[in-house]
């Protein structure tokens, strides 16, 4: 009963679109593409050094492009980055504020779309 | 908030032999994670040995005013055990046989031992040693009028100070160390900068301890270190010398946080990943010998807290033989994972 209840668990676990222990595995992309994963992973790792940026800017950036684009894998990372870099909770949820006022204004802006169309269309 | 240690709760964890089983154990049993002896060895590393003896590290007492929640030692106001004056005596005796340069003095809070401004006033009198540490909690400094005269005493030796202080604002530091922790130690701060710790050119050097609060890496030493003294400087008008970031290891308080929170797994993954070969030359092991209240000696303080004494025959101060000692091959087991991690840990903060 323990043994069936358990493998019927771990099928469900496979199953899952999403898994934290993923994230670790990130860097196996290159194995089916060395040339292309390698390239991605200098350019990534470059990105986010010290520039006219600092990096904890860039975390908080990242931040909040994570929600955005609404990935779990970055979530979980930048948060934790988050957290070693010493960056607060306030400062991470206005990060995350941030990118819900975009994705939100970019849904409203397209209302002027909607206007300009419906008045076209309409005598 | 806890109130007790682990002694006191009677918690399993209060036994090193049930934390070492969990250390060795899981994930380590089943091959997920290599241990520290494999994990040296894929590096080339077959054992390691310490170098020159630099640093006597003496653990005074576990007694201790706060109950941090990520505690090594156990510390508390329940624990008892104190240092008595013939092992003090004894180790002096050891500071001028083995040529020891610097004593670093850390509990519990050291201060608390009822001998130790006598211990301090004697390492001065008959030894050479070029540098006293105390690692101070900074709060014991406005715990009871009998300690408000510390930073005089500390001025007076020549001691250098290294406090804890988890962060620079205070929700995180009072989550870690307990409430009102934070408003005590920024007022002990002043009172040493006051007494002209910290400041340049007064030679008085006061350091400060950075360590996470919770199940992640320290970040880089530097940046934390320009983030704490831009902060602390605004908001309280303090100074301090330099800032280290220090790895919690899985052991003791922090290892039961780890559990409880379900954790543990994932920050084993977390600082087993991190391994940085390069760090190992360098770990405070190799240079660090830890000396307990009753005079036990160990690779370093950790490895006191889990008991793993010295690998020599008599692993006693009042025996204790330098060139046994140098020859030792140090104690490792999977808590040396958090002293390897990144940029590497140690008490006086990075290694790399
Ligand atoms: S002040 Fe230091 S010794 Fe005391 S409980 Fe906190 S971490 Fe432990
Ligand atoms: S815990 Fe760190 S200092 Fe202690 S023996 Fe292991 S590596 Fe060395």
């Amino acid at each position: 009963m323990f043994i069936n209840l358990y493998s019927y668990k771990y099928n469900i676990m496979n199953k899952e679109y999403y898994n934290p222990n993923d994230l670790k595995k990130f860097g196996e992309i290159t194995t089916w593409s060395k040339e292309l994963g390698d390239r991605f992973f200098e350019y990534y790792n470059k990105v986010f050094d010290e520039g006219a940026l600092s990096s904890r800017e860039k975390s908080l950036i990242a931040l909040a492009v994570a929600h955005v684009v609404q990935c779990p894998y970055c979530i979980d990372a930048y948060t934790k980055d988050g957290l070693q870099r010493g960056i607060e909770n306030d400062e991470m949820m206005e990060a995350v504020h941030v990118g819900a006022a975009i994705k939100s204004g970019s849904v409203l802006v397209h209302g002027v779309q909607m206007m300009n169309r419906h008045d076209q269309l309409s005598m | 908030m806890i109130k007790k240690s682990l002694k006191a709760r009677k918690s399993e964890l209060s036994k090193t032999q049930r934390q070492l089983d969990i250390l060795s154990n899981s994930i380590f049993k089943k091959g997920v994670l290599p241990t520290f002896k494999e994990k040296l060895e894929s590096h080339k590393i077959s054992s390691f040995q310490p170098k020159t003896l630099k640093i006597l590290q003496i653990n005074i007492g576990y007694m201790c005013n706060q109950v941090c929640a990520h505690c090594h030692v156990d510390a508390g106001p329940d624990r008892k055990e104190m240092m008595p004056p013939d092992i003090m005596i004894k180790c002096i005796q050891t500071m001028n046989d083995a040529g020891v340069e610097t004593v670093d003095l850390t509990g519990g809070a050291p201060e608390m031992h009822p001998h130790f401004r006598w211990f301090v006033e004697q390492i001065r009198k008959k030894t050479k040693v070029k540098e006293i540490i105390v690692r101070s909690n900074l709060t014991i400094l406005l715990a009871n009028k009998k300690y408000h005269d510390l930073p005089s005493f500390f001025v007076k030796h020549n001691l250098h100070i290294i406090s804890s202080l988890p962060f620079y604002r205070k929700n995180k530091t009072d989550r870690q160390r307990g409430s009102g922790v934070f408003n005590t130690s920024i007022k002990a701060l002043q009172k040493l900068n006051a007494a002209g710790y910290g400041k340049p050119e007064s030679g008085l050097i006061l350091d400060l301890v950075y360590n996470p609060s919770g199940a992640f890496l320290p970040g880089d030493q530097n940046a934390l270190e320009q983030d704490y003294k831009k902060a602390l400087s605004k908001d309280f008008g303090i100074v301090f010398n330099q800032l280290f970031a220090l790895t919690n290891l899985p052991i003791s308080r922090f290892l039961d946080y780890l559990i409880a929170s379900e954790n543990y797994e994932d920050y084993m993954t977390t600082i087993v990943e991190a391994f940085n070969p390069s760090a190992v030359a360098n770990l405070m092991c190799t240079n660090t010998l830890s000396v307990s209240w009753e005079g036990y000696l160990f690779d370093c303080d950790f490895n006191q807290m889990l008991d793993l004494k010295v690998a020599v025959d008599q692993p006693h101060i009042n025996q204790l033989d330098v060139k046994k000692l140098q020859n030792r091959n140090i104690q490792i087991s999977q808590h040396c994972y958090g002293c390897t991690a990144g940029a590497g840990s140690s008490c006086q903060g990075s290694l790399t």
